[in-house]
């Protein structure tokens, strides 16, 4: 398989292959994470920009210590200490930061299709870190990651997203992914966040918790994306942990070697239960360093040229 | 090799009891050079050399009678052409041992432009600082793009830049070990 995209923009239109090259690719670049010295020289030279127009800790800093252990130069770039506080347009912005020769922008935006409009006219490679309630590709790729380092495959493995759906790129992402890799998915949240709609995209709705994990290997936990709601889409937060939280209750009625996930930030009490955050089943955590291998290697592949890739007997 | 009208052009190079030969010579070569104190690893270069360092430590285990580590080394993401080619696959490395005192024995399938071999010894600084290092080829193809020699090779053979070796070994699902020379 010959990775030949400049930018990466969603899950979306990527194709089945396109996936296991990534997470290929990331199995290498973990290895380099677990030696004494975690850098290697594949972007030497290169400068990235992490234009996170949106707040984010756990991204910005996952790609920011990618691009450090790539030996790539990082310039980090937040909305608060920036010229958007004067009224410069992103447009001006991204042009401005490639007179700089950046090589790579990673943007976090919270207008969907923020990273696809720079791709139009930048020269430079874009990196989609979260755009509205669209996508946020990097994070579906670490946790299909995940889930094949841990189950082994993808295909053919049931997959509970819930939480709040609706307004997740997150849960996009994911949908996207595990249907190219064929798993299949549940979803399941209050009505309101759930709609029946996402049912046309292939995956399997419902609003019952028994019924949504039951049967699951993997239960990926969703927040409550507060920020995105414009209106209230359910009476209160404290019925929503009643209906929907998984505590240790819930977690008796799942398969004993079921995956917990959360792409973080969690809300301790609220989707989750302190105790299921902290339990062995969960790989919260390890979502957190697989994301870092997976951030190197989108960031090393999409740095690759036009040319032929390596031959064999080119040694 | 058959030729035809519409098949590569190719020319055997190693049959299967040719290629042990040449690995078995290459073995008491190494335990010749290294004789002593010398604390030898094997490293292969992924992926042509990976099964090759594996079957030169046994062979060297049975001249030894001692333990003889192998590693596996990706050397893509330490290319100095990433950026001119499409991004290269990378396997994960694999170095079950510290590098620091050790004498390296480097272990390719082709030895070519020499250009693998130089990202290789990159590479390996980030394992430590190795006694010597030492390169093993099973064929050495000429047309060097940097100052680099084979210490142990199998076989020197002229070839034109178009050409390509192919080494097919049975741990890749060949049904046979050998080595063709096809022109393109």
């Amino acid at each position: 398989m010959i990775w030949n995209r400049k930018h990466l923009l969603d899950v979306q239109s990527l194709s089945a292959d396109e996936i296991v090259t990534v997470l290929d690719t990331a199995r290498a670049f973990k290895a380099v994470g677990e030696r004494a010295i975690k850098k290697v020289p594949a972007l030497r030279g290169k400068t990235v920009v992490n234009l996170f127009i949106e707040p984010s800790t756990r991204t910005r800093i996952s790609f920011e210590l990618a691009a450090q252990r790539l030996t790539a130069d990082v310039v980090n770039f937040s909305v608060e200490a920036s010229s958007l506080k004067k009224g410069e347009t992103l447009k001006d912005t991204a042009r401005n930061l490639e007179a700089l020769n950046a090589d790579i922008i990673v943007i976090r935006h919270s207008a969907a299709g923020a990273p696809h409009f720079l791709a139009r006219f930048l020269n430079s490679s874009v990196v989609n870190a979260g755009d509205g309630a669209h996508e946020h590709p990097t994070q579906a790729l670490l946790d299909l990651f995940t889930i094949r380092e841990k189950k082994g495959k993808i295909a053919g493995l049931n997959v509970t997203i819930l939480g709040d759906i609706l307004y997740s790129r997150v849960a996009r992402s994911n949908i996207w992914a595990l249907l190219k890799l064929g798993a299949k998915v549940t979803l399941c949240g209050p009505s309101t966040l759930v709609p029946r709609v996402f049912e046309q995209m292939g995956c399997r709705v419902t609003y019952e918790v028994r019924e949504a994990i039951e049967d699951a290997d993997i239960i990926n936990l969703l927040r409550i994306q507060h920020e995105r709601q414009r209106k209230t889409m359910f009476p209160s937060l404290g019925e929503y942990t009643s209906l929907y939280s998984l505590n240790k209750q819930r977690l008796e009625m799942t398969k004993p070697d079921v995956l917990i996930m959360h792409p973080g930030p969690i809300n301790r009490g609220v989707e989750i239960d302190s105790d299921v955050a902290d339990c062995g089943r969960s790989v919260i955590l390890q979502q957190v360093t697989n994301g870092l291998a997976v951030r190197m290697a989108v960031l090393f592949l999409i740095n690759g040229g036009k040319g032929p890739q390596e031959l064999n007997s080119e040694h | 090799m058959a030729s035809s009208f519409f098949m590569p052009e190719s020319k055997l190079i190693f049959n299967a009891q040719s290629l042990l030969r040449a690995l078995t010579r290459i073995a008491h070569e190494i335990a010749e050079r290294n004789e002593g104190p010398a604390d030898v690893v094997l490293v292969g270069i992924q992926k042509g050399g990976v099964h090759l360092a594996a079957r030169l430590s046994k062979l060297l285990e049975g001249i030894w009678t001692r333990k003889v580590l192998y590693g596996e080394l990706d050397v893509g993401m330490h290319r100095d052409d990433i950026a001119q080619r499409a991004a290269p696959q990378v396997h994960p490395t694999k170095m079950p041992f510290d590098l620091e005192g050790k004498t390296v024995v480097l272990v390719d399938d082709v030895l070519f432009s020499g250009r693998t071999v130089r990202a290789a010894m990159d590479a390996l600084n980030d394992f430590g600082r190795p006694a010597a290092i030492q390169l093993a080829v099973l064929i050495d193809r000429g047309h060097r793009q940097l100052p680099i020699k084979a210490d142990f090779v199998g076989k020197n053979v002229p070839t034109s830049p178009r050409e390509q070796i192919e080494v097919a070994l049975k741990e890749d699902g060949a049904t046979e070990d050998s080595a063709q020379l096809v022109k393109k």
